[in-house]
């Protein structure tokens, strides 16, 4: 960079000059199409601080946000021990891995008329399908991360006399963690992916229902894009919270250095 | 009784590919070795000199012939006996204290706590208690797995070149305070290197290893005083005698005699 000395301006500003740029001719098309069914940017705006006010708003992100907590939390209790456990029994993973990478294609999406046959229109419909969605990706970092191990940390621990529940908890685990962390993010994104999908067809709440529904009853694409934007602003947020994790010092060496 | 017996030890490896030969790599190798000794094993690079030690260490399982520690049969690998490896074995998730305690998880916290400390201080790595890996040189970390052995309180202690990834001054100063650390603990070292001035620096004695497959091909005493005078005649010529033993010549661009 040429004027290092500015380089923290430019990377709030240059960012900043392209959502402008693009609001701008946004607004410019909506205007020259004479759409009145696409909304300008201040219309959107105004939508969502319709829908704060109205309170739906909170209750459709927290509804959101409940259903991810659920189905992700699950994903993680049930992927992190399978995937441990499947990367280290090699028969385990003989058994097992045919059947995960037949399921691992199949989109969660695909999932939502049997998960309306199993749960019904409830909220275990959505989590359902958000942990389906989340599980792959997080047993299979793990799985590889346990199978990529350096042998010479396990061979270190068998030195050290360790039992098997020592070996996972302290060496195993503890080994696999920056990439299970890596699974966790991308598991998380998909998530926040899925719980709309699944919140447009599945049940009666929640940011995806709130979409399909502002188009159904009455056309206010105002609303649409309204909540377009707070799930954008949401995933992303999502994903900073996610990226926390991998600042703790106890996986930070797993990650190439950032200079 | 010797602290290590290895007795007709042989080692084949099965071919890589079918039809083609099985490697050879330890044929018929003895070695006794005492209590509290210090011994190098030397031989050139792939001859099987850390095989050797991975089946004295437990980690490998001898074709034929046996390992015996302190008279027992070596089964695997055991705390009583602290490898020490040339990739370094330090867990980058814990701190320098929680490597170093890693072999003390049975102890009380308090008496952990002392043993720490004091193994700390004698790698010269006090004020990086809460350091991790990551942020140490590459001396530093290795410093870190021998007070990490050390601190097990072993019997005997296994290296594997573990100074084979430091530069030159690096390694003239862990060879010194291993000489040193050793005098004060009086362990049990085998030391495998493929750098016989190494060797000769630190070693009671220097297992001469030959080509694969590798036998003992001479067992050099190196009974000269600590702190050893590298300028002097009779470390010279020990070095010296340890070439001719391996078939080098010590004149840069001679045709070597192999």
């Amino acid at each position: 960079m040429k004027n290092g000395g500015s380089g923290k301006w430019q990377a709030i500003l240059l960012p900043l000059i392209v959502a402008a740029v693009l609001l701008l001719a946004w607004d410019a098309a909506v205007r020259v199409s004479k759409s009145d069914l696409f909304p300008r940017p201040v219309d959107v705006l105004k939508g969502i601080i319709e829908l704060a006010q109205s309170g739906l708003l909170l209750k459709y992100i927290s509804a959101s946000l409940f259903r991810v907590s659920w189905g992700f939390g699950l994903a993680v209790l049930v992927g992190i021990p399978a995937g441990l456990a499947l990367g280290w029994y090699p028969r385990a993973f003989q058994a097992f891995n045919p059947v995960i990478q037949v399921f691992r294609p199949i989109s969660p999406i695909a999932w939502i008329p049997i998960a309306i046959v199993w749960f019904g229109v409830t909220d275990a419909s959505p989590v359902f399908l958000i942990f389906l969605a989340s599980v792959f990706p997080i047993t299979v970092s793990a799985i590889s991360a346990v199978q990529n191990m350096q042998p010479v940390y396990l061979r270190a621990a068998q030195n050290f006399g360790l039992s098997q529940s020592e070996l996972f908890r302290l060496v195993i685990f503890r080994a696999s963690l920056p990439q299970i962390i890596t699974g966790i993010r991308i598991a998380l994104g998909v998530a926040w992916l899925v719980v709309v999908a699944a919140e447009m067809i599945a049940v009666n709440s929640g940011l995806g229902y709130l979409i399909i529904d502002a188009r159904n009853a009455g056309k206010r694409y105002d609303l649409v894009v309204a909540g377009m934007v707070m799930i954008g602003l949401i995933g992303l947020g999502l994903d900073l919270l996610v990226r926390q994790l991998e600042n703790f010092d106890e996986v930070r060496w797993g990650y190439a250095s950032k200079q | 009784m010797s602290a290590i017996s290895v007795r007709n030890l042989w080692m084949t490896f099965p071919a890589k590919k079918r039809g083609a030969d099985p490697i050879y790599v330890l044929e018929n190798v003895n070695a006794e070795i005492e209590k509290g000794e210090f011994v190098c094993i030397v031989g050139p690079s792939g001859c099987g000199k850390s095989t050797l030690l991975n089946v004295i260490g437990g980690f490998l399982t001898a074709t034929s012939g046996q390992a015996l520690v302190e008279g027992a049969p070596v089964k695997g690998p055991d705390p009583r006996r602290i490898f020490v490896f040339q990739e370094n074995g330090v867990f980058p998730w814990l701190t320098v204290r929680e490597n170093i305690g890693f072999g003390l998880r049975r102890q009380t916290n308090v008496e952990r706590e002392r043993i720490v400390a004091h193994y700390v201080e004698m790698v010269g790595l006090a004020g990086f208690e809460t350091a991790y890996p990551r942020e140490l040189s590459g001396g530093m970390r290795q410093r870190v797995e021998i007070a990490r052995a050390l601190a097990a309180n072993p019997d005997i202690i296994y290296m594997d070149e573990p100074f084979g990834a430091l530069d030159f001054i690096t390694r003239l100063k862990m060879r010194a305070d291993l000489v040193r650390i050793w005098s004060a603990e009086k362990k049990t070292i085998l030391f495998v290197t493929h750098d016989i001035e190494e060797a000769v620096q630190m070693a009671d004695r220097v297992f001469v290893m030959s080509r694969r497959p590798a036998t003992v091909q001479e067992v050099v005493p190196i009974d000269l005083p600590r702190p050893r005078d590298l300028d002097s005649p009779d470390y010279l010529e020990k070095r010296d005698h340890i070439f001719r033993v391996m078939g080098m010549s010590l004149r840069v661009g001679e045709t070597l005699a192999v």
